[in-house]
């Protein structure tokens, strides 16, 4: 599973070499993250954000453990516990702004490493596998990013479950009832917020586990890179310990600069004041909105304002905001272009950056009330992400020229290789 | 499969979303959204500045113990505040027999059951207490303020603005200097409410209740004008929101030095590490 001339293991202590023949731990974790994995020389920054994304995840569960230690998960008190927690518990304050802000930051780091797959076409073959699994992590993410948001239990929690939860209405027949049995009840209430904690503290473990998963994938073929081109020879790689530990260190530090530039200094920055405001089920909020991660698919699910035939233009919102992830599930067979990394696609970047800039003007009507201009202009912008995905990467696919690639990755960082002269065809090591 | 159904779906999406872009742009050039008085009348909370604003901001303790003041003369009568306790009022520079006094001689008093008579009854508060509960018989509920600078847009601009905001709706114009009563004439506030433009809707149940000069005296000397008594109210809520605002700012430095050069020697460790690689 990795490449022949990977370093090998070899415990140095006695203790070590005890350990290594009853349960080999240390030289797991040697072969995933430290000298025994090889890893292309080339990656730039944008390969910082995994193992930022994974950061951002043991965060959230260290701050997630304690601050469930002071919270109490009834409809009755849950405000007034998350106050308690800012107020009376010790650097409860700062567990909580942590918590709240790390979830903005795992969302940052997690939609920078998904736009990372998608301009170097990391989803291709042979690490399809490795995709799929992380759309099943950000899938997981937004579920439990959605239930931790209601634990407070403030105005914008409460009326979030509900239309969130609303959304399952629209599905034809088995819509009201299916609702009613995930709330336990007509409207959010006791029922569905215990249940909402439990499962809010179940699913980062469960995200845990995928990423395992991700990871052991990803060790199959080893870590894609910015040329595209694979791993041919020794000299296109170097140990990702010191060498990547020594650039994630780097990363992480500017990772976490910003991060405390958020809980300390604007804490509140990225919230909506109304979940300030203790749950009411009687008072509608002006304007609800989901947390700014969630904005572009909000955007998409409230572009659909009419009956499209039979179809309610709710159940159309619901189906379209869905598929809007789904579709990610079939990027891989979608895009059949050979070549990977979007440096050496001139036509496919062009649309690469039209659909950054349309994800953002999403997010923007996203959070913008529901009113003209901002529909008719997330209407057009959801057109935009449908056909980006279904259509245009298909076409595109098939009818762009690459340009030409490097012989390798060390011709691509050193300029030359000698390799390149020698054989053309260097049998590829996976 | 995939790329014979993938196109089709996203035509699918596409075109659904066309024909809602089609009957939106019909419906806003044949039925155009009315203009509404909030859209057109409400105003964004006044520019001002305070002690803690800012990474470097800190309370004004002196200004605080004006803005409880204000809360205890005045707001406390409508409105409750029960995220707070007594004894926090020590971060206001109150000594313990100081927060004691002002516990026992609080208006409203704490609440007591006797779980073996079934009896209710009354007793002074202590610094332990958080502040009573305000029972107001009038119309609507006048929200606790515990938290109202967080749960609205502008924080303590706001709260100083809706204070100093009151004004007369007669002739009432906006910054285009259209007149409201004669653009909107059913905008009209209710009796029994009262307008001020910093409010979301225009009109509420809550009459200034800051309404002259000198309405409270205050013990350090500071001229009480409706102005001043609004600024300290404001800062005064700002921190029964966020009472650990200053620990938050002076953790923060000291966390974000760290790490700055922690930054920077990983980047210096780094670059030592890929010197040969590159």
């Amino acid at each position: 599973m990795s490449f022949p001339w990977a370093n090998e293991y070899k415990p140095v202590h006695p203790f070590m070499r005890y350990l290594d023949e009853r349960l080999p731990l240390p030289r797991f974790v040697y072969n995933a993250v430290g000298g025994g994995y090889p890893v292309p020389r080339n990656l730039n920054y944008m390969w910082n954000f995994g193992v930022l994304a994974g950061v951002a995840l043991v965060l959230q569960i260290v701050t997630g453990v304690v601050l469930a230690m002071h919270y109490a998960a009834n409809a009755g008190v849950a405000f007034d516990s998350v106050e308690h927690i800012m107020r009376d518990v010790n650097w409860g304050w700062m567990l909580r702004y942590a918590h709240a802000n790390g979830a903005s930051m795992f969302f940052i780091v997690v939609y920078t490493h998904i736009f990372r797959g998608f301009f170097y076409s990391s989803y291709k073959a042979p690490r399809e596998m490795i995709w799929l699994l992380g759309v099943v992590i950000f899938l997981l993410m937004m579920a439990t990013a959605f239930m931790g948001y209601v634990l407070p239990w403030g105005q914008m929690s409460f009326w979030g479950a509900k239309v969130i939860t609303g959304l399952f209405s629209a599905i034809p027949l088995i819509g009201t009832p299916l609702q009613q049995w995930l709330l336990g009840g007509f409207a959010p209430d006791n029922a569905a917020l215990n249940r909402f904690f439990s499962l809010h503290f179940l699913l980062p473990f469960v995200i845990l586990g995928v990423i395992v998963l991700h990871v052991w994938a990803l060790h199959i073929p080893g870590s894609s890179n910015p040329t595209g081109v694979e791993v041919k020879q020794e000299s296109d790689t170097v140990p990702f310990h010191p060498y990547y530990t020594a650039k994630d260190g780097f990363g992480l530090g500017l990772f976490l600069i910003l991060y405390t530039i958020l809980v300390f200094f604007a804490p509140n920055l990225l919230g909506h004041p109304d979940n300030y405001i203790p749950a009411n089920p009687m008072s509608t909020p002006a304007h609800i909105v989901p947390e700014w991660y969630f904005w572009p698919f909000y955007a998409i699910l409230r572009a659909f304002t009419s009956d499209f035939f039979f179809i309610p233009a709710k159940l159309m919102g619901v189906l379209a905001m869905f598929s809007a992830i789904l579709v990610w599930f079939f990027l891989p067979w979608l895009d059949t272009g050979p070549v990977r990394s979007g440096h050496y696609r001139p036509l496919f970047r062009k649309f690469f950056y039209l659909l950054v800039i349309d994800v953002l003007v999403l997010g923007y009507c996203g959070g913008a009330p529901a009113a003209e201009p901002y529909v008719m202009i997330s209407q057009i912008a959801s057109m935009y992400y449908f056909l980006h995905f279904l259509v245009i990467l298909p076409i595109v696919s098939s009818i762009e020229t690459p340009q030409p690639l490097p012989f390798s990755i060390t011709e691509a960082v050193l300029g030359k290789d000698e390799h390149a002269v020698l054989s053309a065809t260097s049998p590829a090591v996976a | 499969m995939v790329r014979l159904f993938g196109p089709l779906v996203g035509l699918f999406f596409a075109v659904a979303l066309f024909w809602s872009f089609g009957n939106g742009a019909y419906n806003a050039i044949t039925q155009p959204t009315p203009a509404t008085v909030e859209a057109e009348f409400h105003k964004h909370p006044k520019e001002i500045s305070f002690s803690f604003d800012g990474p470097f901001g800190t309370f004004d303790r002196a200004q605080l113990q004006r803005g409880f003041k204000i809360y205890q003369e005045v707001c406390s009568n409508c409105h409750s505040l029960k995220q707070v306790a007594f004894r926090d009022l020590a971060a206001l520079g109150y000594k313990e027999p100081e927060i004691k006094a002002i516990a026992k001689n609080w208006g409203n008093k704490a609440q007591t059951f006797d779980p073996k008579t079934g009896d209710r009854g009354e007793r002074p508060n202590l610094p332990a207490d958080h502040f009573p509960p305000v029972y107001y018989a009038g119309q609507g509920a006048p929200p606790d303020l515990s938290l109202i600078t967080k749960a609205r847009h502008g924080g303590g601009q706001y709260v100083y603005s809706l204070l100093t905001g009151y004004a007369e709706q007669a002739g009432y114009k906006n910054e285009k200097g259209e007149e409201l009563l004669k653009k909107f004439p059913d905008a009209k506030t209710p009796d029994g409410l009262y307008f001020n433009p910093y409010f979301a809707n225009l009109n509420l149940a809550m009459p200034a209740p800051l309404a002259s000069d000198g309405q409270v005296t205050y013990s350090d000397g500071t001229t009480a004008t409706v102005d001043q008594m609004a600024r300290d109210v404001s800062a005064f809520l700002t921190w029964t929101a966020e009472p650990k605002l200053d620990k938050r700012k002076q953790t923060g430095w000291p966390v974000l030095g760290f790490l700055i050069f922690a930054t920077v020697l990983a980047y210096l460790a780094k670059r030592n590490i890929w010197a040969d690689k590159h």
